[in-house]
């Protein structure tokens, strides 16, 4: 995990479920095959209601239509992010477009865990609801050892809770090297 | 410690775990089906090397059931990839689409199969493997880095759940089903309430429904964010089990003096016939709240809504009468589409009856549930209004992110198909 993660953001709301992430009918690709794998970028969060898309404006789409990379890099989200199923497709697409982190109020187990066990994206938990305090666009800058995040487009900062127990995943880059270090795979 | 905490105790060699500790778990099923299993064998390879061996292929269910019939090439091949590695490993338990070892929705095929077995761990990469607590036993949905682990050691780290318990007293009045009082449930807590936790059912209502009915319960915890759902298994649980597998157990219960976070009893008497309005199973209301809603669709079918009980329900109120909508007919397994041919209502099979109240009738699998290739059965392309046994209704679950869905019992979405507009089932039922 880098020390800073910098990046424009792309704001939506509350209960964002993995069939916003990614639609199921796009679960059809690959996700190792290179070619196919783009895919996943391309329609990372698509299944959002276009109202809601790239808050506060809405009608902004996170992938634009034919590209298979976003222009945003940290998703900004209120509570439950991630809720639904338990496709690991969903955090795999947000890192195939490009996203590095995803900063929201709370997740959804099973997502949370995904995020953290392949090493997709970092999951952040925010303090305070940051859905109305950060404009889609905006450049925010996230210290990873301080806990802060830093919006340079409005000059606000925000305390990020503590990793805890996923730390170590984190740190380690996915579950197989935990495992390895706990002694259940080989080295 | 509560039958949660016991079962995981027991499965990481311990005499005692609390909630908040993490441990590593001895998994005992491992189960994947064709959204998840080709991805899970791909980090297999890339972590364990091109040439290895899953850990214990016993232990190891492949059920092929959300794209199958499908004439979606990468979906097919998704399903050519999970034959051929079950061909490579000679793996016992893999059920191949267009044989008639085919399943269908794997939730109710790992029943139906034997693999659900009382006091064992059972982890799928399906958010809905929840189901499998119906048997008194822990069961929880992973991804496919987990599941890959799993494949490779037989072993996963979990986070030990604190326990919300929720008693369901009285007995259930004739107008209702477990859909309905877990949607009561959720409604209660939110789609967040059972967020890392263990959701435990019991009481005298729960007891006394069929197996799978209690099957919904455990299903739909996820819908609250729960962990796994669980109910102490009793006499019924055994006789299901025994009449499918040789397998030995020992049913595990919880300690008398074991903490819960939440306590909640219900009296089922005091429960209405309930839907999830759209977008989420949280957004809850009454029936009669509702009634005469208009709707383009209605839909019986899914792991949580397409078993023989359930369409038993709809061919009780939809015999003798016509849909008024599109109705969509999914059993959830190959087993319970033939038993719509042997399964008699006053003398008409429920297939006569669906058939003669002009339902559309699909083969086995997840179908519409969740969308899928666009000539998934049933799926909707549109502004659809749909009212659906299923258990989710966040925007474009059924497909299009125009449809509006709402979630309800079988026997409110016959009552509903009848009519085109949401009913209560009490309107109907006689």
């Amino acid at each position: 995990m880098k020390k800073t993660i910098t990046g424009a953001a792309y704001v939506v709301g509350d209960a964002i479920d993995t069939d916003q992430i990614i639609p199921a009918e796009h679960l059809v690709y690959s996700l190792s095959d290179p070619e196919e794998r783009k895919y996943y970028g391309r329609y990372a969060l698509s299944g959002v209601p276009k109202d809601q898309q790239g808050l506060p404006y809405g009608n902004r789409l996170f992938t634009e239509e034919d590209a298979f990379e976003s222009a945003y890099t940290i998703v900004v989200g209120g509570s439950n992010f991630g809720c639904g199923s338990s496709r690991e497709h969903a955090p795999f697409a947000l890192q195939e477009a490009g996203c590095t982190a995803v900063v929201a109020e709370s997740y959804a187990r099973i997502f949370y865990r995904n995020a953290v066990d392949g090493g997709f994206i970092v999951p952040f938990e925010s303090i305070e609801r940051l859905v109305e305090r950060v404009r889609t666009g905006d450049l925010l800058e996230i210290d990873t050892t301080l806990g802060k995040l830093a919006n340079h487009t409005t000059g606000e900062e925000f305390l990020l809770k503590p990793l805890g127990d996923v730390a170590e995943i984190l740190k380690a880059g996915n579950v197989f090297e935990f495992a390895r270090q706990a002694g259940f795979m080989p080295t | 410690m509560t039958i949660t905490e016991k079962i995981l105790a027991r499965h990481a060699g311990r005499d005692r775990v609390a909630p908040g500790d993490n441990i590593w778990v001895d998994v005992d099923i491992l189960m994947t089906h064709d959204v998840c299993g080709p991805p899970t064998i791909d980090i297999f390879r890339r972590e364990f090397g091109a040439d290895a061996v899953p850990w214990d292929k016993e232990k190891l269910v492949i059920i092929p059931d959300h794209y199958i019939f499908t004439k979606n090439h990468h979906a097919n091949r998704n399903v050519d990839l999970l034959r051929a590695f079950a061909a490579e490993h000679d793996l016992p338990y893999y059920y191949d689409p267009g044989t008639p070892s085919y399943k269908g929705v794997c939730h109710m095929a790992l029943a139906e199969e034997g693999f659900n077995v009382p006091g064992s761990l059972l982890i799928g990469t399906d958010s809905h493997t929840c189901t499998s607590g119906a048997f008194g036993m822990f069961s929880t949905g992973v991804g496919n880095t987990d599941a890959a682990l799993i494949m490779g050691t037989g072993k996963l780290w979990l986070k030990v759940p604190e326990t919300m318990r929720f008693v369901f007293e009285g007995s259930l009045p004739p107008y209702l089903m477990a859909k309905d009082l877990i949607l009561q449930v959720i409604g209660d807590i939110g789609t967040d309430g059972g967020t890392y936790r263990a959701l435990e059912f019991d009481g005298e209502a729960v007891y006394d429904l069929p197996v799978h009915e209690r099957m919904t319960l455990t299903n739909m915890a996820i819908e609250a964010g729960g962990k796994n759902g669980i109910i102490p298994p009793d006499e019924k649980t055994f006789e299901y089990v025994r009449a499918r597998t040789d397998t030995e157990f020992e049913p595990v219960y919880g300690d008398l003096d074991a903490r819960y976070h939440t306590l909640k009893t219900y009296r089922v008497e005091d429960i209405e016939p309930l839907v999830a309005k759209p977008h989420s199973p949280d957004n809850r209301a009454t029936v009669s709240e509702v009634a005469g809603t208009r709707l383009d669709r209605a839909y019986v079918g899914s792991c949580t809504g397409g078993k023989l009980e359930d369409f038993v329900a709809a061919a009780t109120i939809l015999r003798g009468q016509e849909v008024v909508i599109d109705t969509y007919i999914v059993p959830a397994t190959t087993w319970i589409g033939k038993q719509l041919h042997t399964t008699y209502i006053e003398g008409d099979t429920l297939y006569d009856i669906f058939e003669r109240s002009g339902c559309k009738l699909g083969q086995a699998s997840c179908a519409a549930c969740l969308g899928g290739p666009s000539d998934t059965f049933g799926r909707t392309h549109g502004t659809e209004i749909v009212i659906s046994t299923t258990n989710r209704n966040f925007p474009g679950r059924m497909g299009s992110k125009e449809a509006s869905v709402y979630l309800a019992s079988p026997y409110t979405v016959a009552a509903s198909a009848l009519s085109g507009v949401i009913t209560d089932p009490r309107e109907v039922l006689v």
